[in-house]
């Protein structure tokens, strides 16, 4: 099972980038081979609008089971959940410590966005 | 002559100078608010025979017994209005911005177009003492919704429309822009043979009248500027016209009767009358240039 986690960086030891749609980039963690590759999101970093949107079709493109982020708008939420791609809320440190949470069950999936929608 | 009053800065008095000029204009007039996202001239104005319609714009639907999920419609989106997932197609409206695209790009003629509410036009008249009534036309967006360019839009083509109806040649309209130099401005300000920009003696004015003075430089539209609360800061601006060779249409030092007026819903040009005739007088020189 791979899982997609909003990074700030493109190893495991940087930190969670909070933001989902405009994360700087997205590390996608393989659980079964405990190996990994990074996702640029440059494109939707600079996206006029839409960010979450299109972040959230990458992650369903990748193949991903699961999402951990810091938070998650109403469009990029919906999208995910027409995907059935749990989301899970972390609240800060790195990327290894975001996945041994997911691992050993302290990351709860969320039931609808965390915030509201914005337009930039 | 069509004239648009913008500022770049917001709060520099647009409207009062918009809502000033058109109830001293000459002739037959007609005042646009099209600020849309929060339209206020109508506050100063005593309407009569109001009207609403609703302001639409096409967005897509998908049929989906006709829809085989090629994801066509959702890649050629670039505005992210559209996503394709597995076997599921799903559209964000509010992103959509009406190109009409993903209908003709859709193999399967799945999609097509269906008006969405997004703001209301407002017509009224205005009697004006002396002076054949106003037409005064105001878009308001709803709330919620984020593109105003189609709102602006709706509010000048039907104030074109009434004008070619009453073949008034020499109809005088004003528009009211948003502030800013982003495209609800240009959206505004598009077509107008003039544009006058408001600003105030500060910093912060100066700034953004430099940016809106670019805009319509690039525009190509003439423009000249009125300095509002003329005497409420410094040398700056009037410093950066001489600079830059642009003319000073008008400047409106701090009165207390103008404030006062201005809380009780009442234009300049009834707080302080002496300026009915500056304002008569600039409508008029405005079209003897343009003739």
């Amino acid at each position: 099972m791979k899982i997609a986690i909003s990074s700030s960086g493109s190893t495991l030891e940087d930190t969670i980038d909070l933001r989902f749609g405009r994360a700087a980039m997205f590390i996608i963690y393989d659980l079964d081979h405990e190996n990994f590759t990074s996702v640029d999101n440059e494109q939707n970093l600079n996206a006029a609008q839409g960010a979450g949107i299109q972040a959230a079709q990458h992650v369903v493109n990748s193949g991903c089971q699961a999402l951990i982020t810091g938070h998650t708008g109403p469009k990029a939420f919906k999208v995910l959940e027409a995907a059935k791609i749990p989301v899970y809320l972390a609240s800060g440190g790195s990327v290894r410590e975001a996945i041994a949470a997911f691992r050993n069950g302290s990351l709860k999936a969320i039931s609808e966005a965390d915030v509201e929608g914005h337009w930039v | 002559m069509r004239i648009a009053v913008a500022s770049g800065k917001g709060g520099t008095g647009k409207t009062t100078i918009a809502v000033s000029l058109a109830l001293s204009a000459p002739g037959n007039v007609q005042l646009l608010d099209c600020d849309v996202e929060e339209p206020n001239a109508g506050i100063f104005l005593a309407q009569r025979d109001t009207s609403e319609s609703p302001i639409t714009v096409p967005v897509p639907v998908i049929d989906e017994t006709k829809c085989v999920a090629c994801g066509e419609c959702a890649s050629f989106c670039e505005f992210n209005a559209i996503v394709h997932i597995g076997t599921t197609v799903m559209v964000f409206p509010e992103l959509c911005h009406s190109c009409g695209g993903c209908a003709l790009v859709c193999p399967s003629k799945a999609i097509h177009e269906e008006p969405s509410a997004i703001g209301m036009l407002t017509t009224s008249e205005v009697p004006r003492y002396g002076l054949p009534p106003l037409d005064f036309y105001q878009g308001l967006l709803t709330i919620g919704k984020a593109m105003s360019p189609p709102v602006i839009r709706a509010v000048k083509d039907r104030a074109i429309k009434d004008h070619a109806v009453k073949d008034s040649a020499d109809c005088f309209t004003i528009i009211d822009a948003p502030p800013g130099t982003s495209c609800p401005m240009g959206t505004a300000v598009t077509g107008a043979d003039y544009v006058i920009l408001v600003t105030e003696p500060t910093p912060f004015g100066l700034h953004d009248l430099d940016l809106a003075v670019k805009t319509v430089r690039k525009m190509g539209i003439p423009f000249g500027v009125i300095i509002n609360r003329s005497d409420s800061g410094d040398d700056r601006v009037v410093d950066y016209c001489a600079r830059e060779s642009i003319r000073i249409l008008m400047q409106i030092p701090e009165d207390r009767r103008v404030a006062r007026g201005y809380s009780e819903g009442k234009p300049l040009v009834m707080s302080a009358p002496e300026y009915r005739k500056k304002f008569t007088a600039l409508a008029e020189l405005l079209v003897g240039e343009h003739q």
